[in-house]
């Protein structure tokens, strides 16, 4: 195997890996602010059938990725009425959204199934992107990839250096205390949803508009649970989702090239690794992580006031 | 102005019935409003979806056969529910039941039977085999959430996957009838590994009396056992049931393996009673609705058989609609999903006071 031909699988594993790890970072923030949204799978469907639907007609990438946004959020600002201002099961309300988001998906993609569009644009610096074996890994990949680093960026300084990031956790750790000490607790944990959302749908957004250039039914195919468990496997951490999203992208692109190396299992044996990944890696967290819960404290529990 | 919840000490028992119906008619309200935004009759469809399926001997039958997986999963998911532990792979576990016990039935197909019992014990024994395989199936991510603390959530989800694939490689490889022109299909079963239709020549199959006396017992150790009345304790108030000395580990395996069975017994009777054979798919995502029918029935035995009546009507009719109105099946997930939110939503006026302040506190 040469340089180029390693470079074009490192390039797929970015690929594979940027929607698990947009919709683990939005995850991540609601579930920092104690919310547990399982309706990640849900958000980003709709983020996946709406994005095509609008790029599609707009024949702008631009527009498609605000839609599945759009889209993301507003499928969360449901979930954050019910948990957050009705105080419902965040499990029951999620796994709810999921369920919502697959057959409303079905229906707003249904006149777009088997239609093409362009593949979202790719960076190009002339000189940079030409660079033999790591050019086009690092200067060359879609806008969504060097988005999704900003994104990183500016949620990882946001939680860990700003006063809003230390207000957030605080809801996340004792909405209790927050509350007494005049932290708007539900506000704090609705604008954290949407957060969640919106990433989640950018998520699903660049799976139809980057990942494939097509829209088809149900193509999240548990991307939304994987990046549920990457927010556990990353100890609720930024920069380790995106080391764990890399690794599960990895694991995503073994499938389709363990066959050309001849490995002789089961096609259906290598499309069940990501999964059969997921639990595995849950199992080793947990046989490393013996002393406590590294969890926010109040993550799945609803805030609700004395008075 | 903000919304403000004071919790009811003594919920009136009315609401606990007018809830999930008021939830159902704004449901049925809301999906009206898709149906007319994809530019059909709101009237027609709620015609076809949640009248016809009532007027006709097939498709009451149709519906007693819908409903009655969805039933047996759900009455065992509300024991996990309950204790608050979270199954949501029965999809899988109805799967991996579906699965071992037809996996008799191939093994056993063509084969003369001389014992003194003939073929008779072969489709007791399946259905024995499908409950061990869904409770085997559910106690993995049981036994990782007891032991390590694993969040039951997603490895029960995730095994879903794995389970639809390993049915999907075992009926196009090993399974594979050699006489099937290369359909992904399993032979056909026995007379002898089949549930026999409770009136001759239809539908109906004698697993829908299996799942009868299921929610029967179901209620009864829901309600009148030790054991029903730990996994409610457990739920409900976690630190008591700790105090009183409950297990809550062997309670976790006991409820897991519970729901598991059954929908592992779910899976072999759909197998056996309704598709005769072993095909890729066996499942049109039974375990995720029995998720709904659950909810809908207030996570007891009784309501869900009413709960798992109606969603299996949305089935039906929307097989329907899709003939006659040329509605697309998701309009059928998506009113699923629509109804499990109101549902959800209209659990809040059962145990709170919902209330809505005009000044702004804190």
């Amino acid at each position: 195997m040469n340089g180029e031909m390693a470079q074009l699988i490192l390039v797929t594993v970015v690929t594979a890996a940027t929607p698990l790890f947009l919709a683990a970072l939005g995850e991540l923030v609601a579930e920092r602010s104690g919310v547990l949204n399982l309706g990640v799978e849900g958000m980003m469907v709709m983020g996946a059938a709406g994005g095509f639907a609008a790029a599609y007609v707009t024949g702008s990438t631009l527009v498609g990725a605000l839609a599945g946004i759009a889209l993301g959020a507003l499928m969360a600002l449901l979930f954050a009425l019910l948990t957050v201002v009705f105080a419902v099961s965040q499990v029951a309300s999620g796994l709810a959204l999921t369920i919502f988001g697959l057959g409303l998906s079905g229906l707003v993609g249904s006149g777009f199934v088997g239609l093409k569009r362009d593949p979202a644009p790719h960076l190009s610096i002339p000189g940079l992107t030409d660079l033999p074996g790591v050019g086009r890994l690092v200067f060359g990949e879609d806008y969504f990839v060097y988005a999704a680093l900003a994104l990183a960026v500016l949620v990882s300084f946001v939680l860990g250096r700003t006063r809003a990031g230390l207000v957030l956790r605080a809801v996340g750790d004792n909405h209790g205390s927050a509350h007494a000490l005049g932290v708007p607790v539900r506000r704090v944990r609705i604008l954290a949803v949407l957060f969640g959302g919106a990433c989640a749908g950018l998520g699903g957004a660049y799976l139809s508009l980057a990942y494939t250039p097509f829209w088809s039914p149900e193509m999240t195919a548990g991307r939304g649970w994987i990046a549920l468990a990457l927010v556990v496997f990353a100890s609720w951490r930024p920069w380790r989702a995106l080391g764990g999203a890399v690794l599960f992208g990895g694991a995503t692109v073994l499938q389709l090239h363990a066959q050309a190396f001849g490995i002789g299992l089961p096609g259906q044996f290598m499309s069940a690794i990501p999964y059969l990944a997921t639990v595995l890696a849950l199992v080793l967290l947990s046989l490393r992580r013996r002393a406590g819960s590294v969890a926010p404290a109040m993550l799945g529990t609803a805030f609700v006031p004395d008075r | 102005m903000h919304i403000e919840l004071q919790p009811r000490l003594d919920p009136p028992r009315w609401l606990g019935v007018a809830a999930p119906v008021a939830a159902f008619a704004v449901a049925l309200l809301i999906g009206g409003l898709i149906v007319a935004l994809l530019g059909k009759s709101p009237l027609d469809a709620f015609r076809v979806y949640f009248v016809d399926p009532l007027t006709q001997d097939w498709s009451l039958e149709a519906l007693a056969v819908k409903a009655s997986p969805l039933v047996l999963i759900a009455v065992g998911l509300c024991f996990c529910f309950r204790a608050n532990l979270w199954n949501i792979g029965a999809e899988g576990q109805f799967i991996a039941g579906g699965a071992l016990g037809g996996a008799l039935a191939l093994a056993t197909h063509g084969v003369p039977h001389d014992g003194p019992l003939g073929g008779s014990w072969i489709l007791p024994a399946m259905l024995a085999l499908g409950v061990v395989g869904g409770a085997l199936y559910a106690l993995i991510p049981a036994v990782l959430l007891v032991t390590l603390g694993v969040s039951e959530i997603l490895t029960s989800l995730m095994l879903v996957y794995v389970a639809r694939l390993a049915l999907d490689y075992l009926v196009r490889g090993p399974w594979r009838d050699p006489q099937g022109f290369n359909f992904p299909v399993s032979v056909n079963f026995d007379p002898d590994a089949t549930l026999p239709s409770l009136v001759e020549g239809a539908s109906l199959h004698a697993g829908v009396l299996v799942t009868l006396a299921v929610v029967v017992l179901a209620a009864v150790v829901f309600g009148r056992t030790m054991l029903g009345y730990e996994i409610r304790i457990v739920g409900a108030a976690p630190r008591a049931a700790r105090f009183a000395g409950f297990s809550e580990r062997k309670l976790a395996l006991a409820a897991f393996a519970l729901s598991g069975g059954l929908a592992g017994l779910a899976g072999i009777m759909e197998v056996s009673g309704q598709i005769g054979q072993l095909q890729p798919s066996i499942s049109p995502g039974y375990g995720f609705t029995a998720i709904i029918v659950a909810f809908l029935g207030r996570l007891q035995p009784v309501g869900i058989l009413v709960a798992g009546l109606v969603l299996a009507l949305t089935y039906v009719g929307g097989e329907g609609a899709q003939i006659a109105l040329k509605l697309p099946l998701d309009v059928t997930t998506a009113f699923q999903g629509i109804l499990l939110i109101c549902v959800l939503g209209a659990d809040v006026v059962t145990r709170y006071r919902v209330r809505l302040v005009g000044r702004v506190l804190a």
